[in-house]
């Protein structure tokens, strides 16, 4: 070390720049405003009485629904009940899917063979809508809670398994090779190397999932449901209490938008590399 | 794995040819191609794109196999990579999920060497590359030269008996290039590896090789070796600026640049 290394860091950024999160802002606002000038005109309708509230509540008659159905309740279970009984459907469902899909997606990912047995299989029911095959379910399997969660389940598994497997099979060939050059088994490939590479994709995959197990969920909730947001908004509409189908409704979108939301956020705080590197 | 007891790290590489499928045999990607790094050479292989030079390092790590002929190393033929050959690439290929350190421990997590262990000398090659402050910044965060010394932290890290560079430097500017070659040549003289670089740098050829290939296209061959003591006198403490402005430097590159268009424009004839 008798010869000093030179000004190797001098010229050399600590850190790349941040990606630019700055323009992100004003359409941010817009999004608000448009959101705000719908609402001011469902009022402004409403207010002029020129739509029944049969057809379309006022604002200000959901927002006391949510009062309402928060502490009293509809059909027997307060709001919090029935948005309980779907997310409890969803989250056991999603467990399932995870714990299932993964698995098999790196399989098919890494063996073509796999690949061949199981992707006619994948590809077959994945395009089949949740509701053309809910009845077959049923016949099978009865109007209990597993049925829902069967059928959400099997909404979420195919993009997650798909996803993952396209995540496998992108792996980066020249890190494979440097983690072969550093001496690395074909376990310790998939370890080090396959599955880190594949997190993007499966946590995207896990966000498609949940998506369309979500809009899933109201279908699930036809059969046979005591509780949960989509037999709360069928109900309601049986009854014609727009409002609180209304209500039903929002509550859905929200809890859609919040789950997306926490998704990303994952997404950004596991993979954070994905975002840096584009 | 023990065999004639000769130093280890010995490669010799013999009548070599490879032919990629669908090619016709006038478009080998290496043709005849016999090779030897002796102890503590640095083995530059020059040649234009097309001649086979990545080819010949992706023998020699294992991740291809030869048509003809056979790669030898420490005495037993070459059949997939291992971490005794060691590999920096041209576009580092690091895994961003780790930290700076997590990559240059992971020839040594790979086998298996309890943790404080693979620290330490991660740590210590993390010294000799100059980027001791870097320990625990995550890969996206560093620029292309800093980059470029993690992974060649990462492939001494795991010991290896040789070193194979590809194109490592090609895609960094100038400057950050010029400071790359003189801490290969410092490590070169530290550790006495044995390095084989590839590269279509003249420049970068004549002040790295101990023993310069000259490559020439269609088929891949070795047109013309040279033995150099350009390394050898920045080793001895002579400045870059001062060997790159010799005359006996320029008269060197301009010969290997005239050979490298006489190759070319023979092919064109």
């Amino acid at each position: 070390m008798e010869q000093v290394l030179e000004p190797i860091v001098a010229d050399a950024p600590l850190l790349a720049p941040a990606p630019q999160i700055k323009r992100v802002r004003p359409a941010w606002q817009i999004s608000v405003l448009t959101v705000a000038v719908l609402v001011l005109l469902w009022w402004a309708v409403t207010a002029a009485g020129l739509i029944q509230p049969l057809f379309l509540p006022s604002p200000q008659a959901v927002l006391r629904q949510l009062w309402v159905v928060s502490t009293h309740g509809f059909m027997d279970a307060t709001l919090w009940q029935h948005l309980g009984a779907s997310l409890t459907r969803i989250v056991l469902a999603l467990i399932a899917a995870i714990v299932l899909a993964v698995p098999v997606g790196i399989a098919v990912g890494l063996s073509p063979r796999v690949q061949a047995v199981l992707d006619p299989l994948i590809e077959f029911y994945r395009p089949i809508p949740p509701l053309a095959y809910l009845p077959l379910i049923v016949i099978w399997f009865g109007i209990g809670e597993f049925s829902k969660v069967l059928l959400i389940y099997l909404a979420i598994f195919a993009p997650i398994a798909i996803s993952t497997a396209a995540g496998v099979r992108a792996a980066d060939p020249a890190r494979i090779r440097a983690a072969q050059s550093l001496g690395a088994t074909r376990w310790q490939l998939v370890r080090f190397v396959i599955l880190p590479g594949a997190l993007p994709d499966v946590l995207t995959g896990v966000r498609i999932g949940l998506g369309t197990g979500w809009s899933t969920l109201v279908a699930a909730e036809l059969v046979a449901a005591t509780r949960g947001l989509g037999f709360m908004v069928q109900s309601a509409a049986q009854f014609l209490v727009t409002d609180v189908v209304v209500l039903g409704i929002a509550v859905i979108a929200v809890i859609a938008f919040a789950l997306e939301l926490a998704l990303r956020a994952l997404q950004r705080k596991l993979t954070p590399w994905v975002a840096a590197q584009r | 794995m023990t065999t004639t007891r000769s130093a280890p790290g010995s490669l010799i590489v013999e009548h070599v040819s490879v032919q990629y499928p669908g090619h016709t045999g006038q478009n080998a990607a290496l043709q005849d191609v016999s090779l030897q790094i002796n102890a503590g050479e640095l083995v530059v292989a020059l040649g234009p794109s097309g001649c086979g030079k990545t080819t010949l390092l992706n023998l020699i790590a294992g991740f291809l196999q030869p048509t003809r002929g056979r790669v030898l190393f420490d005495g037993h033929e070459v059949k997939g990579p291992a971490a005794e050959r060691g590999v920096v690439f041209q576009d580092n290929a690091l895994l961003p999920w780790l930290d700076v350190l997590g990559n240059v421990a992971l020839g040594l997590r790979l086998q298996g060497i309890p943790a404080a262990e693979r620290e330490t000398r991660a740590r210590a090659v993390l010294e000799q590359v100059d980027l001791s402050g870097f320990a625990h910044h995550r890969i996206w965060q560093l620029s292309g030269g800093m980059r470029q010394r993690v992974g060649l932290a990462r492939a001494l890290a795991a010991n290896p008996a040789l070193l194979l560079m590809d194109e490592p430097f090609a895609a960094l500017d100038a400057f950050t290039r010029e400071q790359m070659q003189e801490l290969v040549l410092t490590l070169w003289r530290q550790t006495g590896k044995r390095i084989l670089l590839i590269t279509h740098d003249i420049e970068e050829a004549v002040f790295l090789a101990s023993e310069l290939v000259l490559m020439s296209p269609r088929p891949g061959r070795i047109v013309e070796r040279l033995s150099l003591d350009f390394s050898q006198r920045y080793a001895g403490g002579e400045s870059a600026r001062s060997i790159k402005s010799d005359p006996a430097f320029i008269a060197t590159r301009e010969h290997v640049l005239a050979q490298v268009f006489a190759h070319r424009d023979k092919k064109v004839a």
